[in-house]
């Protein structure tokens, strides 16, 4: 499964892609494959505030319904507006066209508990089929 | 927990063919191979193979069969022509359906009762008991082990199963089943009868016969786009087509009135829970089911609270957005009162009212393409 060495990971499957002071996220090649074709994504407004860790939203697929959480705290600075006609983005490019939400990060240093690629894609190796 | 899922005779070609396997009625199953839109979609243009082996197969035969079977179900078996099926609730004695299912008129005293996976145990059960009860003479085997069974389905099936067998498939009528011994090699029953909305047919056979025919028929299928499809495909294919799931629109404590099942239960005759059935139908049903379609993008799911003027008035039972309609719709039981097609309620996501209108069932029907 793919898993962009650019990229930093939470235990949750969402990933992380900083630059600067902002946060862009989404959910990895695996956590799509695990959900199976995505039909329906609720985000925060632009605005919202999230916390790392706690839910920023929810991603359903024909068969099931998961909360999607925040790798990192901070305010909602813009939202992927593609995935409320076409939530099948998630599937196709998870880590491009696929992006959830832009967050302004409140506090620098909670990147350095978000996981490495490597160690990423371990955890995915052996929680995988 | 997963030592004691059962495994069904393809359980290797699942595993082979990439499928996701999933617990399901206590047995291991495949939610998909590939994707459920693109196996629903498979099933809707063209054809889909279906491992239901996992469906139980009651046998009733006989002096005191057709008696018993006329009693155990709504519907009227011993009515059937010679090669009929039919589909039927089984009621408890107070309306509740104690399972869903075709019976297969094998003879005029030889019956085969073909039962939900999940139920089973408790059909066997409750069969055995009342035949007992009724002091019928009638013979009661359960064949689930023996018998496999896979399911044919969309609008490809019978061009690639007709050329396979000698006997005249084409002339072969809805709900009604022939015997082959042809089929690569081995005997089955093949009816056309199906839970996907689509033309098709299902196929009993040993079990020990399956692994191979199955593996024939993909083979052969496949230049007409043959496919596996897996439990979440045919969830959505029954979902859209709106036939009833146990446990979702059916259940103990549903009855067939209220499950708009109304047509398959024969008033002319005797039958376990007719008193129960005809009290309720004097009296006035208190929940009804209907289709309701969402006014905006969201998932309506099994459970969710339908709302009318801000009050819970009903359920959910099943509901998505309908691949092949696109849009998210639901089955829900409701007060009769609010059953109406163009009644305005609300089906409640996360706390958030979202507007939905009864609309006519079914959300998908072939002969409308």
């Amino acid at each position: 499964m793919d898993v962009p060495k650019s990229l930093l990971y939470t235990h949750d499957h969402e990933w992380v892609q900083i630059k600067g002071q902002v946060g862009r996220v989404g959910i990895t090649a695996f956590a799509q494959d695990q959900l199976g074709d995505i039909v329906f994504v609720e985000l925060p407004k632009v605005g919202a505030s999230v916390t790392a860790g706690a839910a920023f939203g929810v991603v359903e697929s024909v068969k099931s319904m998961s909360d999607l959480y925040a790798p990192v705290s901070g305010q909602v600075l813009a939202v992927n507006a593609l995935l409320a006609d076409q939530p099948e983005q998630v599937n196709r490019d998870p880590y491009g066209e696929g992006w959830m939400i832009e967050v302004q990060l409140a506090d620098a240093s909670e990147v350095d508990a978000l996981i490495s690629p490597e160690a990423y894609a371990d955890s995915t190796q052996s929680a995988g089929h | 927990m997963d030592q004691a899922l059962k495994h069904t005779p393809l359980y290797d070609l699942h595993v082979e063919l990439g499928g996701r396997m999933v617990g399901f009625g206590g047995w291991e199953m495949p939610i998909q191979y590939t994707s459920i839109l693109a196996e629903h979609q498979a099933v809707r243009q063209r054809a889909g193979l279906f491992d239901v082996s996992h469906m139980g197969e009651i046998e009733v035969q006989g002096p005191g069969a057709a008696e018993l079977v006329d009693q155990l179900v709504t519907n009227w078996p011993s009515q059937l022509p010679p090669g009929g099926v039919l589909y039927t609730p089984m009621c408890h004695p107070d309306g509740g359906i104690v399972d869903d299912l075709l019976v297969y008129k094998l003879d005029e005293d030889r019956f085969l009762l073909v039962v939900n996976a999940g139920t089973t145990e408790k059909d066997v059960n409750w069969v055995t008991s009342q035949a007992k009860r009724l002091g019928s003479p009638a013979t009661i085997t359960d064949r689930s082990p023996q018998i496999a069974q896979l399911a044919l389905q969309g609008p490809k099936a019978e061009a690639i199963l007709a050329p396979l067998l000698a006997a005249d498939l084409g002339a072969l009528a809805f709900f009604h089943w022939l015997k082959v011994d042809d089929l690569f090699g081995h005997c089955a029953l093949i009816s056309r009868t199906g839970y996907t909305g689509e033309d098709g047919f299902e196929i009993y056979l040993e079990s020990t016969a399956v692994d191979q025919v199955a593996r024939a028929l993909l083979r052969h299928g496949q230049s007409a786009g043959l496919q596996m499809v897996g439990l979440g495909a045919r969830d959505s294919l029954r979902f859209e087509a709106c036939l009833p799931l146990y446990g979702q629109e059916i259940s103990d404590s549903i009855t067939p009135l209220e499950a708009a099942l109304g047509v398959f239960v024969k008033w002319d005759k005797a039958f376990i829970g007719k008193e129960a059935l005809a009290s309720a139908k004097e009296h006035g049903l208190s929940r009804c089911l209907v289709g309701l379609r969402l006014s905006q993008r969201a998932v309506p799911r099994h459970g969710y609270d339908v709302v009318a003027n801000g009050q819970i008035v009903g359920q959910v039972t099943s509901g998505m957005i309908a691949p092949t309609v696109g849009q998210p719709v639901a089955l829900a039981l409701v007060p009769p009162e609010l059953s109406q097609v163009g009644t305005q309620l609300a089906v409640r996501i996360r706390e958030q009212d979202i507007a939905a209108e009864v609309v006519k069932r079914p959300f998908y029907r072939r002969d409308q393409r």
